[in-house]
């Protein structure tokens, strides 16, 4: 007995940097450290060009005035400013609604049937939906029926790629509603309809609202599917007292596009400094629903 | 009870009265719904089924509105559409054989690139290699890296990576020339830039699925691994990836997805020239940047064209989306052991 004991060689249990294992891993873990930085190179190259270049630039005469044609110098973006904010505003008056609608419907009147479960998949494949098909289905739905590029027509192609996020989005905030609440509102006599409306809706509200800011966010620098849609224009969407609303009308990121492939300086500055603006958008709605969306309490 | 303010007391003493004098009478604050209440039920209900409904016709109208207005295009270009080299509006030659190759090729690169970070990244950030408040602010910079438009992208492209590429473009075409990959010099746009730019898109994907997976590892599997003496590389690359694989491939399809569909970067950096090559230097085409630079002034006849290009980028992005879902669906679904 006590000889078998002593066989036993007790292993070192002392740390060896040197070893081979021991360097393999060192090695590895500054790879990763290296790629990690790496990656962030980009986003910072991106924000002090957008600054350098598109800050020199970024004045009250770039917020409100037209666009510059060809050698003009001056000018500005306003046109497609408004054009992007009321396009995603009718992208987003669409999507909200059908998206908190099927949401509730995915969440809780049918999560578990067939037709919830095929939506499901579908929603979320949707999210996978190149954005210039969303333009295609768009322009054959809307541009090709009506005869012209418009407004309506962007903002259809636009809450096509916003439906998805605010399904998905509002689906797991309408899930995070805790039971009890449920339970004591059915307990109290509520329709389904009631506990919906009362209950659920309003105790998931932040998330919901994350949701669709973040299909807002990303509706605002979408062009692919703009492109011909809404196509662009270099006049005012309401001017000389009409409202162009059936006309071509001008989008920042459809600016952008165009303008960043002219041989004119000036409209090269007007480019990066329509980026910085959408880029400030942007990110000010992603920080901002960030924070709405944070757990209370 | 006694220390209750006299003006709480007063409300508690009123609302009991209340209370007890309904009682009396049969009725209470709950009570069954009323006719109204289930006809704004049925309403509703049948609402949201329509909010439903309105998602899988989205689907359907993308099958049935491209389907439909490419099929003429379809009659007219016939297969030759896939396999032809040569696109010439005005002979009416339409192949879209090197738009296909382009696209391929430049979400692959992508796939690679972006993929290894992507992963890296998400086993970076969930391995506990950083405090907490690093690995948050980490985590925040990818998540702003797709919040940024891919418009922006390709301007940042055109004036920052295409300068920065060029000249190690040049010298590895000069030194490695023989190389198929190297085989033409950088003269602007092309297919290196632009899946460059691809890649940093596609990883901010890659790694949020890729950490969604990871998580769920169960601790004491890692534990385990640690406690047979297992490095920390060595458990991640042999015990907890391994484990996380399902995944984190359903994260590279959903990424690779992402790629094929992704037009402005590609529109804008690609060159858009009709040209079937190997070498990652030269300027090529796409699908989605076919798309986006010929809809605009596209005639009728040339639309119908244009409806079957959508029509095959619909096909191949549906195909690869759909197997990443089914693959997210299975990994989530699997019981871990």
């Amino acid at each position: 007995m006590s000889g078998a004991t002593a066989d036993v060689s007790i292993p070192s249990l002392q740390r060896a940097p040197l070893e081979r294992r021991a360097l393999v891993s060192n090695f590895l873990t500054g790879l990763a450290w290296l790629v990690a930085l790496l990656a962030a190179v980009p986003l910072f190259s991106v924000l002090y060009m957008l600054i350098v270049r598109g800050g020199s630039r970024l004045n009250l005469e770039a917020l409100t005035a037209l666009p510059p044609a060809g050698f003009e110098m001056g000018g500005g973006f306003g046109n497609a400013l408004v054009g992007t904010v009321v396009m995603v505003g009718i992208g987003a008056a669409i999507a909200v609604p059908v998206g908190i609608l099927a949401a509730v419907f995915l969440a809780e009147l049918g999560s578990n049937s067939t037709l919830g479960n095929v939506a499901r998949f579908a929603t979320k494949t949707l999210t996978g939906l190149p954005s210039i098909l969303a333009g295609v289905l768009a322009y054959a739905l809307v541009v090709l029926v009506t005869g012209s590029y418009s407004a309506p027509a962007g903002g259809v192609a636009l809450s096509l790629l916003m439906v998805p996020t605010v399904i998905l989005t509002a689906e797991e905030a309408i899930k995070m509603v805790p039971k009890i609440m449920k339970d004591a509102a059915y307990g109290m006599g509520c329709t389904r309809t009631q506990v919906i409306l009362k209950v659920l809706l309003p105790t998931a509200l932040p998330g919901i609202i994350t949701g669709v800011m973040l299909a807002v966010a990303r509706a605002a620098g979408e062009t692919a599917p703009l492109l011909f849609t809404a196509l662009s224009s270099s006049y005012w969407l309401y001017q000389d007292g009409h409202l162009a609303l059936m006309q071509p009308t001008a989008s920042l990121a459809v600016l952008i596009y165009n303008f960043s492939g002219m041989p004119f300086d000036n409209q090269i500055e007007l480019a990066w400094a329509a980026s910085l603006v959408l880029v400030l958008i942007v990110l000010v709605i992603n920080v901002v629903s960030r924070f709405l969306g944070r757990p209370k309490i | 009870m006694s220390s209750v303010p006299a003006h709480g007391a007063d409300r508690v003493r009123v609302l009991s009265m209340n209370g007890g004098l309904e009682f009396d009478r049969g009725t209470s604050v709950s009570q069954p719904p009323s006719t109204f209440d289930l006809f704004v039920d049925r309403g509703f209900r049948a609402l949201s089924h329509v909010g439903v409904m309105l998602v899988l016709l989205i689907i359907a109208l993308l099958l049935w509105e491209i389907g439909g207005k490419a099929l003429p295009g379809m009659q007219r270009a016939g297969l030759g559409f896939i396999t032809g080299t040569t696109w010439d509006v005005g002979r009416e030659q339409y192949g879209i054989l090197p738009a296909i190759w382009g696209t391929m090729y430049s979400s692959l690169l992508a796939l690679l690139i972006g993929g290894v970070a992507g992963i890296t990244m998400a086993v970076f950030l969930t391995q506990d290699f950083l405090a907490p408040r690093v690995a948050a602010m980490f985590r925040t910079i990818v998540e702003l890296l797709a919040a940024i438009p891919s418009v922006v992208y390709g301007l940042w492209g055109i004036f920052v990576v295409i300068p920065f590429v060029r000249p190690i473009a040049e010298t590895l075409h000069d030194e490695f020339g023989w190389i198929p990959f190297f085989s033409t010099s950088l003269s602007g746009p092309g297919l290196l830039p632009a899946s460059l730019v691809l890649a940093i898109m596609i990883l901010p994907t890659v790694a949020a699925v890729s950490q969604d997976a990871l998580r769920a590892v169960p601790f004491r599997i890692k534990q385990a691994a640690y406690g047979l003496g297992a490095t920390r590389w060595e458990a991640i690359l042999r015990v907890i990836v391994p484990t996380a694989s399902t995944g984190i491939f359903g994260a590279l399809v959903l990424g690779f997805g992402r790629a094929l569909g992704e037009t402005m970067a590609l529109a804008m950096l690609v060159g858009n020239s009709n040209q079937i090559t190997l070498s990652m230097f030269s300027p090529a085409n796409t699908l989605a940047a076919l798309l986006a630079l010929n809809f605009p002034e596209a005639g009728p006849r040339e639309v119908e064209i244009l409806m079957y290009g959508a029509m095959v980028l619909m096909a191949i992005t549906l195909i690869v989306n759909v197997i990443g879902s089914w693959i997210m669906l299975v990994a989530n679904r699997e019981p871990r052991r």
